[in-house]
């Protein structure tokens, strides 16, 4: 029996058709094995009601044969039989499984702890609430628990972080989360205006907006059926690049504040103001929203801005590289950061971690490298880079260097970019927000991103409209490897874990 | 006359501390900068304000920092600037001196403990904890400046006299260096706390004010000032007596001492690991014993010839 659909990240969309629909317990026992190995990782699993019955879609990534592989299985809406659950085996599973128990009922058996993920309005269960949060307990004479937020300080956005401690040391830490939830899955189906929909996805999380901009468009262009233009490939690579550079800025100079460092803070407090105001230069906007549309651009780039673009990064990444020899030969930020709040490879493995934290820890889990697309699957190759040390200075050095690399990447691009494309005096068109969409099909976008693996599902409906959207920011996956890290180190740490790994909020809560 | 003068220079020093370590850093950083000032100008907004209380506080919680600025004003009272007479001084008052402030310490751990707070009672554990071991290293800079000069009150201590003898210089330059680095441990600053971290989590003195505004605020950021300006008046007034410094010294050498080097610190470094602080406090706590001892010694008159 086929199990799979089996396609890569540059193919078209699937129709609906070709998707393999399995019974659950080929399912269980294929995934069972599957995720034992660390080639294997979900990319997204959730469930939507078909015809009367829930069906669930799972799209599995294969790191080394740069397969993505799609199944499906139903349920009867009348069915109340509990499924076994994965969760048990592979902690990955986790988050999916809470969250389609939480939408529409679906139960799982032997479940360890299925706890609400985001309480979405039309939840299953309308009793559950933020109030009535299932935190765990630890009973003891010792032990005392400390609950910070959901109002923090700060900017940080709304979560709920309780802590049992036992004097200084923590033991354990609960992420409670789902504040910032807005519906945003949901309102693309409610509309069938494409650039509303594109603005959606540019506000996911606004701190990767070109990430998930560019994940839905993927998304749309590949149901329409029609190949994009190289120099648009191109021009998406150096947005992404330039945003990766900003927030791995943004975090270094954020990690130095918080311990205290404020050289390190204030240089690239102002590096990373450059770095935004030269995508503001670019398209008038310091985030790159309105950067990214489906089949051409509003902002093409000309000489001038291309060669602004590569003046300025040259410039940052000259000082950038400064900040970085500083923060390793710093005795006190060493002393600061090394050996604090390890997440080991088998934990970031078992959680199924992504992007740069996951590399920190030696997994190699990078889009633009197992699952290339666009501008990485055509002339950009891409090698990750991979740190073993799993704490909070792998984290930071990956930071340093993946902002040199970015930096390298944007030069090369715009410099082929000016010799090739420039001269031929081609002009790019201007976006296509009425092309129809395949019916019935399947697409989706995966892309990584500055915080990991981005991905968008989009399925459409017999008339060719957007009949359902699902999310998945890399936050999805990393927030459990937080609540590693701090176990076992002292509270106090837990600022400066937290903002090694500065997961989104919003882009979790949907 | 001259205690008056000794009490606004007093005053002076502990106003300017504040504001040298702002333009220490800011010059540091490359940035313009807040005001000189500025640091009176928030707490005068503070002070013009009500307080709010928490209802699960008592008595306690409101008394406390009336009782953490007296005790600061009072330890104050006894500190000399140079050579000049303070306002008070009988003899022991160098264990006056040290308990008073110990005293204004607790008052605030336990009215942080009144609140209720986890994190207030973190941040109690941690300061009660620290305290106790900066403690030892007081007591023996004190007991060594006791030991030289034959004295226990500030006043003989460093007043116009006989003065302490040459050979001692050596111990007390280094006593001062001690009481230095006692004022980054006692006024809250990196290494060992961080005044302008937002992070609850980590901090020690800040997060027992948290629940206290206006007023109340106001009177523990002023204490904070005068504790910081007598403990660095101390030190200052320890390297003028080793060189031979009147008053005139010693107050501009006050703000100098411990203005610049935190505001260094703090521009340069990162704060500490919060489990490595008890070392940073203990290695003080050595050197204080090392002080002591080498004093003992020469006390003892064993020349090497």
């Amino acid at each position: 029996m086929e199990l799979y659909y089996i396609t890569n990240n540059t193919s078209a969309a699937v129709p609906l058709d070709r998707i393999p629909e399995i019974p659950y317990a080929a399912f269980y026992e294929d995934m069972h094995r599957k995720l034992a190995e660390q080639r294997y990782h979900i990319a997204h699993y959730f469930a939507r009601p078909e015809e009367g019955r829930m069906k669930m879609y799972c799209l599995l990534l294969d790191d080394e044969e740069s397969r993505v592989m799609i199944t499906s299985y139903s349920t009867d809406y009348y069915d109340e039989t509990e499924l076994p659950s994965l969760t048990a085996l592979h902690p990955q599973v986790h988050p999916f499984e809470r969250d389609i128990t939480e939408r529409y009922g679906i139960r799982f058996d032997a479940m360890p702890w299925n706890k609400p993920l985001r309480f979405p309005f039309d939840r299953f269960d309308r009793k559950s609430s933020m109030d009535n949060y299932p935190f765990y307990h630890m009973e003891g004479q010792n032990l005392h628990e400390v609950n910070v937020g959901p109002i923090h300080a700060g900017i940080i956005e709304p979560g709920a972080f309780r802590f049992i401690c036992s004097g200084e040391e923590v033991l354990h830490l609960e992420i409670a989360l789902g504040y910032q939830h807005r519906g945003v899955e949901h309102e693309f189906e409610t509309t069938d205006n494409r650039l509303r929909q594109i603005c959606l996805a540019e506000s996911v999380a606004g701190d990767s907006s070109v990430t998930h901009a560019t994940a839905f468009t993927e998304a749309v262009e590949k149901l329409t059926g029609v190949e994009r233009r190289t120099e648009l490939d191109r021009e998406r690579g150096v947005a992404l690049e330039l945003e990766r550079m900003a927030m791995q800025i943004a975090d270094t100079g954020a990690l130095s504040m918080d311990v205290g460092y404020q050289l390190g803070q204030v240089a690239c407090e102002a590096l990373r103001t450059m770095t935004i105001n030269t995508t503001q230069a670019w398209c008038g906007n310091r985030f790159g929203k309105t950067l990214i549309r489906p089949h051409g651009t509003n902002h093409p780039l000309t000489p001038e801005k291309a060669a602004m673009i590569r003046k300025n990064v040259g410039q940052i990444v000259r000082r950038y590289k400064e900040v970085h020899e500083d923060l390793k030969s710093s005795p006190t930020v060493l002393a600061r950061l090394e050996q604090c709040g390890i997440v080991p490879l088998n934990q970031m493995a078992e959680i199924g971690g992504v992007g740069q934290a996951a590399r920190a820890s030696g997994l190699k889990r990078d889009i633009r490298m197992t699952h290339p697309w666009g501008v990485f699957a055509k002339c950009q190759h891409h090698e990750s880079i991979i740190k073993t040390q799993g704490d909070v200075m792998a984290r930071l050095m990956m930071r340093c260097r993946e902002v040199e690399q970015s930096a390298g990447y944007i030069d090369t691009l715009l410099q082929n970019y000016e010799q090739k494309y420039v001269p031929s005096g081609t002009t790019l068109p201007a976006p296509d927000y009425t092309a129809p969409l395949a019916a019935s099909h399947l697409s989706f976008g995966l892309i990584e991103g500055w915080r990991g693996e981005c991905c968008h599902v989009v399925i459409t409906d017999a008339k060719g409209r957007i009949a359902t959207a699902r999310i998945k920011d890399p936050s999805l996956h990393n927030w459990a490897a937080l609540a590693l890290a701090v176990r076992g180190e002292g509270i106090s740490d837990f600022p400066i874990c937290n903002k090694s790994f500065n997961l989104s909020y919003c882009g979790h809560d949907l | 006359m001259m205690t008056l003068l000794n009490i606004l220079l007093l005053l002076l020093v502990a106003i300017s501390i504040p504001g040298v370590i702002n333009r220490t850093r800011a010059l540091l950083a490359g940035r313009k900068g807040i005001r000189f000032v500025q640091h009176l100008y928030n707490v005068r907004l503070l002070l013009r304000k009500g307080a709010v209380y928490s209802t699960t506080t008592s008595a306690l919680f409101r008394f406390t920092p009336s009782v953490y600025l007296g005790a600061a004003v009072m330890a104050l009272l006894f500190v000399p600037v140079g050579d000049l007479p303070p306002v008070m001084s009988f003899d022991g008052d160098l264990i006056a001196f040290a308990y008073t402030l110990a005293l204004g310490r607790v008052a605030l751990v336990l009215a942080a403990m009144d609140t209720g707070s986890p994190f207030e009672g973190m941040g109690a554990s941690r300061e009660a904890l620290y305290g106790a071991l900066a403690e030892p290293a007081m007591m023996l800079i004190m007991a060594t400046m006791a030991l030289i000069s034959g004295n226990t009150s500030f006043e003989s201590l460093f007043g116009e006299g006989e003065g302490v003898e040459l050979r001692y210089t050596i111990v007390l330059l280094l006593a001062s260096y001690t009481l230095i680095k006692l004022v980054f441990t006692e006024s809250g600053r990196v290494p060992v706390d961080d005044p302008r971290t937002h992070l609850e989590l980590t901090m020690i003195h800040e997060v027992m004010c948290l629940d206290y505004s206006g007023v109340d605020l106001g009177m523990i950021k002023i204490a904070g000032w005068l504790k910081t300006a007598s403990l660095s008046m101390l030190a200052a007034d320890t390297f003028c007596a080793a060189v031979g410094w009147g008053w005139w010294a010693a107050a501009p050498l006050a703000v100098l001492l411990s203005g610049v080097p935190i505001g260094v610190v703090e521009s340069t470094q990162a704060r500490n690991k919060l489990v490595r602080n008890t070392t940073f406090i203990l290695t003080i706590a050595a050197l204080a014993a090392l002080v002591f001892f080498t004093g003992y010694l020469m006390q003892l008159n064993i020349v090497l010839e």
